[in-house]
């Protein structure tokens, strides 16, 4: 029997794409002073979000978020089949924990950076799969509860390198069901291999999952037999400044040139002023850039097609303080008007 | 395995390396020296000034430079405190990272950090996250130096 869900080397077609009905994007006081203040649903007053800790706050953040998704559609949360989420932190608790509070089926997923494309492709895998018809994908990230985990404590007093990023404050939420409403559909997805150049550098993330997003792209193009302006955008999910840069020159290597309508989610997320160096990163990052400005601008048709390439380094603090160098992962997925 | 593939894969990587080090800005140095250099200078002025005080005080050059230590150390770990020096260690660099004030913060800094984990296995385990090295490879050396100097004289 010929595979007719799959095609290609990586990518997946959905037979029925699953169509992205609701979501809600609520993201930190820092994001909310960048370009997109008006494109979010809300923005916390303070880090804390009126919890005692930081870890807290960002499962708060997850699950507000997944509630206020939720309550777009009128839906309640014991309306949603199945909760497929992820986060930065040591065993996905803002995840899991928001999921004690939620009573969602859940499913944990863990693809640093790169968790929402991987948790909208498994979701719409689900949907597409004939299991369920209504099905939530969200992540989160928060700055000083990944700050302490991967770096230094909040008040020490060190100095930030160049190339390295700002891990966004923001969680985003979809809610995902069978096609039979109009909206953005999850029409095919690419799942991306680990790519790994050899970098070391935990401060310069972005250049360490360039390859990835190269190769997850020049791939998905290849397999659906699309050249790469058939996307209005093609939007990488938090390389920053150094690592699109990277990325292009590696597209010209390639022989792809999705220019001009390539960009990056943490290059976008911050104004220059910001002091936040090469840009935002964090499943935050491409979260909530999705769910605020790039819905809302397929929305209002201002794009038509959009890929989402999500990227993640697959490293922890551990690996690196043994010298070993960072697995780059990226995931694409195409979502489309109908 | 198979070397000739090592070796493709250890050239390619070398490749992106070389276009990684072109793309990657560089680091800030003489805007970070000078920072460094004025704010470190600063706080070893403060330190002179203090050591003054308490010679002027009537105490003997070592007791005002306990005296001096403690004194700075206490203000270094209140601004952490209070939220500044971590401000000012992003302009400062290792101008505020150096000195007594420096080790301070990094401990203070830790000891806020954890505080949520309980007193035991938050501050108390992790008080010496950053710090830690600096007392290990110190006392290590001072031990060293203690030898040398028995055993030449």
């Amino acid at each position: 029997m010929v595979n007719q869900k799959k095609q290609g080397l990586q990518t997946i077609i959905f037979e029925e794409p699953p169509v992205l009905t609701a979501w809600a994007t609520i993201v930190g006081p820092k994001e909310g002073e960048g370009p997109w203040r008006s494109d979010f649903d809300w923005i916390m007053e303070d880090y804390e979000f009126g919890e005692s800790s930081w870890e807290k706050a960002e499962s708060k953040l997850l699950r507000e978020t997944v509630k206020l998704a939720v309550s777009k559609k009128n839906y309640q949360p014991e309306d949603i089949e199945l909760l497929v989420s992820g986060d930065l932190l040591n065993q996905i608790t803002s995840s899991s924990f928001a999921a004690r509070e939620l009573q969602i089926p859940f499913l944990g997923m863990y693809g640093a950076c790169s968790t929402m494309a991987e948790a909208l492709l498994t979701a719409a895998m689900a949907i597409d799969g004939g299991y369920f018809e209504r099905v939530v994908a969200a992540v989160s990230s928060h700055h000083y509860s990944a700050e302490r985990q991967f770096r230094f404590p909040t008040e020490q007093g060190v100095q930030r390198s160049m190339s390295s990023q700002w891990t966004v404050t923001g969680a985003g939420a979809v809610v995902l069901e069978k096609g039979i409403y109009g909206g953005p559909r999850l029409t095919c997805a690419t799942i991306g291999k680990i790519i790994d150049l050899g970098q070391k550098d935990a401060n310069d993330l972005g250049s360490a999952m360039a390859p990835a997003a190269a190769d997850t792209i020049k791939t998905h193009l290849s397999d659906t037999n699309r050249p790469s302006d058939y996307y209005d955008l093609i939007v990488t999910g938090d390389l920053g400044k150094v690592g699109s840069a990277l990325l292009k020159q590696l597209f010209i290597k390639n022989g792809v040139v999705p220019e001009p309508n390539y960009s990056d989610c943490g290059v976008l997320m911050f104004n220059d002023n910001q002091d936040v160096h090469a840009g935002g990163s964090g499943c935050g990052c491409s979260a909530s850039m999705l769910c605020g400005p790039l819905l809302k601008k397929m929305v209002q048709g201002k794009i038509e097609r959009l890929l989402l390439v999500a990227t993640g380094a697959l490293m922890s603090p551990t690996t690196s303080f043994q010298g070993e160098s960072i697995p780059g992962i990226a995931h694409a997925v195409a979502l489309e008007n109908p | 395995m198979n070397t000739s593939a090592d070796q493709i894969k250890k050239i390619e990587a070398q490749e992106y390396e070389d276009l990684v080090s072109q793309t990657k800005p560089k680091p800030t140095l003489l805007k970070n020296c000078i920072w460094a250099f004025v704010i470190g200078g600063l706080i070893c002025t403060l330190g002179q000034v203090i050591l003054n005080y308490f010679i002027g005080q009537g105490l003997t050059k070592l007791d005002a430079g306990s005296a001096t230590s403690v004194v700075l150390i206490f203000l270094a770990a209140l601004f952490t405190g209070l939220g500044w020096y971590d401000v000012l260690g992003k302009h400062a660099g290792a101008g505020s990272i150096v000195p007594i004030t420096g080790f301070a913060n990094a401990i203070v800094a830790s000891a806020m950090e954890f505080k949520r984990e309980g007193y035991v296995f938050g501050v108390g385990a992790r008080i010496f996250t950053v710090a830690g090295p600096t007392l290990v490879f110190g006392f290590a050396v001072s031990i060293l130096i203690g030898l040398i100097k028995v055993v030449f004289s």
